[in-house]
């Protein structure tokens, strides 16, 4: 009987090599996963030390937009957010029963010192006298940037639905982000359980959905800023320059249909032909409609997924109560095709995606990965780690490509659609866009640009989705064009 | 080590009086290794000692009030135990009693830190040191009363018969009471008890005695499918009553971790004895049967199913998830013991006590665990291996197996790598039954091996030894 039971050894070691396989597999490999509350935000486990430890900060332009103060009830410290308000969207909030969100949850492993790169330091901490410190996180963010695409927002209204994205064109850095309408992180944050949860609740019965950080979470039609895309695939496939002469007329009739697309204002953009050039200045539906009929859905579809349409890319953000959503390019038959080159039918994009079409023109052509996230500190102040700028598509559009449409997009401003974005002393370029949502409510108006056009330095994309104002009253250069201007001017002329 | 009685081979300068060249089959002989015995458990008594003051660091900032009293019970307990084991099996394998000690302590360390941590809702680690002590007591008994393992082979189907009776006995009104869903548990006056743990030992006996007598009719018939060797229909019998029993107390007790282990346990045996693999096909085909029908039908069956393959997502996998936390949470080195949450996780000095210790010893104080479970198999499968009788070999391969299954399947639905059904995982859960029925079966498995690693007689020349050593008396 001894073969069997020498096989049974070996069959009982497997048993045994599987148990610890799986083991390793959890506590070491999984380890990370299991307490990250981005991934798992019920886990009690890392809350409750979170709420007794000292957390790091959360750091924009030197000043602590998220910090630990101690206090005396049943927990150590209490987290409190100095301007609450304006950073919620990118800070989220720290609270004990429903959850974390932002960075505080992406990079709670750093703030509240687990990390692996804060080890020493936790050795340290061990022998020494205090509580372990967690580590800082340093924002990207230009604060000047983000007041004034916050106050620009907030000056239509408290409850207007909109967000402002800036970015760094030659790095990705994210220099403003805003949402609109916002909530107070502090609320959420308390100690006093009961109070936190009938702020949640109130929060999440609001209709308006303050917690949803729309510059990164709501995909809605990009209307004409979307012809920016278009254009660029247009100069890509060569049939195209800046002067080529394209349709101008009242209207353009669709294929296989019997319905025709008809230009914002109802005539025509100045003549049966007019240049590209023109086209863009004035937003031109017919033009973009036959170009987007002539290029073919294919070639619309690649140019934008060169710009980062269907897919992820930002994950600074990335956390069980925020994700990013992905801009949409569904493949369009030949009616759709006509609309969607102009930005309608079911494209869509958040406005951090528009963002990054502007930028990736500004940075000749070259779209780099949008990042919160600059550097993370030791509570002693030991630089860790600094994120490495990277870019996302190396050449969306060729460098030739990029320097016609950054002229194209200067006469918008110049002398188009979009004369409210002009800076004095600065050449600006952008592009408005005002897309039509459903019949019975306003449209959204939009507005993309960056600036100084020759060394570009800041891009900018405005979402306004319903001001409260006449409908007549909404385009991209009357609500969205003046914030973007004065997010440009806080980082230019400082 | 000075004492003659304690040289391995008798070499040409060895005492007077022995064949200075012995024979081939003669030059091998089991050493007692008793003084290695002793160090390791000094050795396990650190460990389950250490873990208990460093629980009361960790929690309290000072060592246990009651260390004292507590480290003299528990090293009374294993020094007794060891005494046990010099007078009645000197021959005995020197590694299992310190593994189990050393699991036990630690096993108690575990119970006291979650019972400081939430008193009111877990058991303190007094009453399972009074269920140690009688684990123990139980093991000096057998030793003590069970000269020799084949007598056992004489209470075949006394075994069996009662095996099955405490099976049955939960499912009787009045007594039998249903505990979390799973109907294993009776209740007498104050005192309540799983025969389930008891019967899991009976059958070992009842099958090792049935396998030695029928492994012949069991293992020549049959014809060849597919290049395996199928048994004749008529000698499935025995295969099918054990799996129809399997099913009945999954069904009936709803019980998925007993019904899996006697299984198991049964297969695996008919394998030892009969040397044919295709018992393995059939029986794992029947499992794999009734696994899938229970699935479908068996409503709680279905839901563990779920839960394991999606933890996060369901009510129901609350446990299984504040265990996999408390094991993320505890990562390479674990938090500390008493510096852990394992509170958190319910039942976690039972059933989850993998998870506690996997949280506050981390990785590597569960891999500990579980390569000191693995190394008692594989002690009690080399047992098996070098075992003279085959009743013995059974016996001890089926206990053997006991441990290796009842780990894997704790362990591994703790872990996450097989769906959870509720088994004690031996020696370091709360649970008396369990407790004492394994202590039971450490006992038997260092009876059978005293037994195998005894030298011939003939080797010793010292007549007075002779006599000592004559203890095989078979009827």
């Amino acid at each position: 009987m001894n073969r069997p039971i020498r096989n049974l050894a070996i069959g009982c070691m497997v048993l045994f090599l599987a148990l610890l396989i799986n083991v390793t597999y959890l506590q070491y490999w999984q380890s990370d996963a299991l307490t990250s509350l981005s991934k798992h935000p019920d886990n009690r486990r890392v809350l409750d030390e979170a709420f007794s430890r000292p957390r790091g900060a959360i750091v924009v332009g030197g000043k602590e937009v998220a910090q630990s103060q101690k206090s005396d009830d049943q927990y150590k410290y209490q987290r409190v957010y100095p301007q609450g308000r304006m950073y919620a969207p990118i800070t989220g909030f720290f609270s004990r029963d429903w959850g974390v969100g932002g960075i505080e949850a992406t990079q709670n492993s750093v703030l509240s010192g687990n990390d692996s790169k804060l080890f020493v330091n936790r050795v340290v901490d061990l022998f020494g006298s205090g509580d372990p410190q967690g580590g800082s996180v340093s924002l990207t963010i230009n604060p000047k940037a983000q007041k004034a695409a916050y106050d620009g927002l907030r000056a239509l209204g408290d409850n207007v639905r909109g967000a402002v994205v800036a970015l760094e064109p030659s790095t990705g850095k994210v220099l403003a982000m805003v949402s609109s309408p916002t909530y107070d992180p502090n609320r959420l944050a308390g100690h006093d359980f009961t109070a936190v949860s009938q702020a949640h609740k109130a929060l999440l019965a609001n209709a308006l959905n303050p917690l949803d950080n729309r510059a990164i979470e709501t995909v809605l039609p990009p209307g004409s800023t979307f012809k920016l895309v278009t254009a660029a695939a247009a100069l890509e496939s060569g049939k195209y320059q800046p002067d080529t002469m394209v349709p101008g007329g009242a209207s353009l009739k669709l294929p296989q249909s019997t319905s025709v697309l008809p230009n914002e204002n109802g005539g025509s953009c100045g003549g049966a032909k007019i240049t590209l050039t023109r086209a863009l200045q004035v937003s031109c539906n017919v033009a973009f409609g036959s170009i987007g009929l002539d290029l073919g859905a294919d070639a619309l579809q690649q140019q934008a997924e060169k710009f980062g349409w269907g897919q992820t890319w930002f994950h600074d953000l990335d956390d069980s109560l925020t994700r990013q959503a992905a801009a949409k390019f569904p493949h369009p038959d030949a009616p759709q095709t006509a609309l969607s080159a102009i930005g309608q039918w079911e494209v869509s994009a958040t406005p951090l995606q528009m963002a990054m079409v502007a930028a990736g023109i500004a940075n000749n052509g070259t779209v780099m990965k949008p990042y919160l996230v600059d550097e993370v500190r030791s509570h002693d102040l030991e630089v860790l780690g600094k994120t490495d700028p990277q870019p996302l598509t190396a050449n969306a559009v060729s460098a030739a490509t990029a320097r016609k449409l950054t002229d194209m997009m200067v006469a918008v401003v110049d002398n188009g659609t979009a004369v409210n974005a002009q800076i004095p002393g600065v050449k600006v370029a952008g592009k408005t866009g005002t897309a039509q949502s459903e019949a019975n409510r306003p449209p959204y108006a939009w507005f993309v640009s960056f600036a100084p056009a020759d060394s570009p330095k800041i891009a900018v994309a405005v979402l306004v989705q319903d001001a409260g104002v006449d409908r007549d009253a909404i385009s991209g250069n009357g609500l969205a064009a003046p914030i973007a201007k004065s997010v440009m001017e806080a980082v230019l002329n400082p | 080590m000075s004492s003659p009685r304690a040289s391995v081979r008798t070499g040409p300068s060895s005492a007077a009086g022995r064949d200075p060249r012995p024979g081939p089959l003669m030059e091998f002989v089991h050493r007692r290794r008793r003084g290695a015995e002793l160090f390791l458990l000094v050795l396990s008594l650190l460990v389950g000692l250490g873990a208990y003051a460093a629980v009361g660091l960790g929690v309290d900032g000072t060592v246990p009030a009651d260390i004292i009293g507590y480290g003299t019970w528990l090293a009374v307990l294993v020094v007794a135990a060891h005494v046990t084991i010099r007078l009645r099996a000197e021959y005995a394998d020197p590694i299992i009693l310190p593994i189990v000690s050393a699991l036990n302590g630690l096993g108690l360390a575990m119970i006291y830190r979650i019972h400081l941590a939430s008193p009111d809702k877990s058991p303190g680690a007094r009453t399972q040191l009074m269920w140690m002590t009688i684990g123990v007591a139980l093991f000096i008994a057998v030793l003590v009363g069970l000269r020799d393992h084949r007598r056992l082979q004489a209470f075949t189907y006394t075994a069996g018969f009662s095996a099955i009776l405490l099976l049955l006995l939960p499912l009787v009104p009045g007594i039998g009471r249903e505990v979390y869903g799973a109907r294993i548990w009776i209740h007498l006056g104050s005192m309540s008890f799983q025969p389930g743990e008891v019967a899991k030992v009976l059958l070992v006996i009842a099958f090792g005695g049935y396998l030695v007598l029928h492994r012949d009719a069991l293992a020549l018939a049959g014809r060849r499918v597919l290049f395996v060797d199928l048994p004749r229909g008529r000698d499935l019998g025995p295969i099918l009553a054990m799996w129809l029993l399997s099913l009945a107390i999954l069904v009936f007790q709803n019980d998925l971790g007993s019904s899996l282990l006697f299984f198991g346990i049964f297969l695996v045996m008919l394998y030892v004895a009969t040397e044919r693999p295709g018992w393995l096909v059939v029986g794992g085909g029947l499992f794999l049967l009734g696994a899938y029908a229970s699935y479908l039908f068996v409503g709680h069956v279905t839901d563990r199913v779920d839960v394991w393959l999606d933890p996060f997502h369901q009510a129901r996998g609350y446990q299984i998830v504040q265990g996999l936390y408390g094991m993320g949470w505890g990562g390479l080195t674990g938090r500390g013991l008493g510096q852990g949450s394992p509170q958190l996780t319910p039942f976690g000095f039972s059933d989850f006590i993998a998870a506690s210790i996997g949280e506050e010893l981390g990785l590597t104080g569960l891999m500990a665990v579980v390569v000191l479970y693995g190394i008692l198999v594989e002690r009690g499968l080399r047992i098996s291996l070098i075992c003279r009788d085959n009743f013995g070999k059974l016996v001890a391969a089926g206990l053997a197996v006991v441990f290796a299954l009842q780990v894997f399947v704790v362990i591994g639905g703790v872990t996450k790598l097989i769906p959870l059904t509720g088994l004690t995982t031996p020696f370091l859960s709360y649970g008396g039954s369990s407790l004492v029925a394994n202590w039971a079966i450490v006992a038997l498995l260092l009876r059978i091996s005293d037994h195998a690693r005894r030298p011939p007689p003939e080797l010793l020349a010292d007549p007075e030894e002779m006599d000592a050593t004559q203890v095989v008396r078979l009827r």
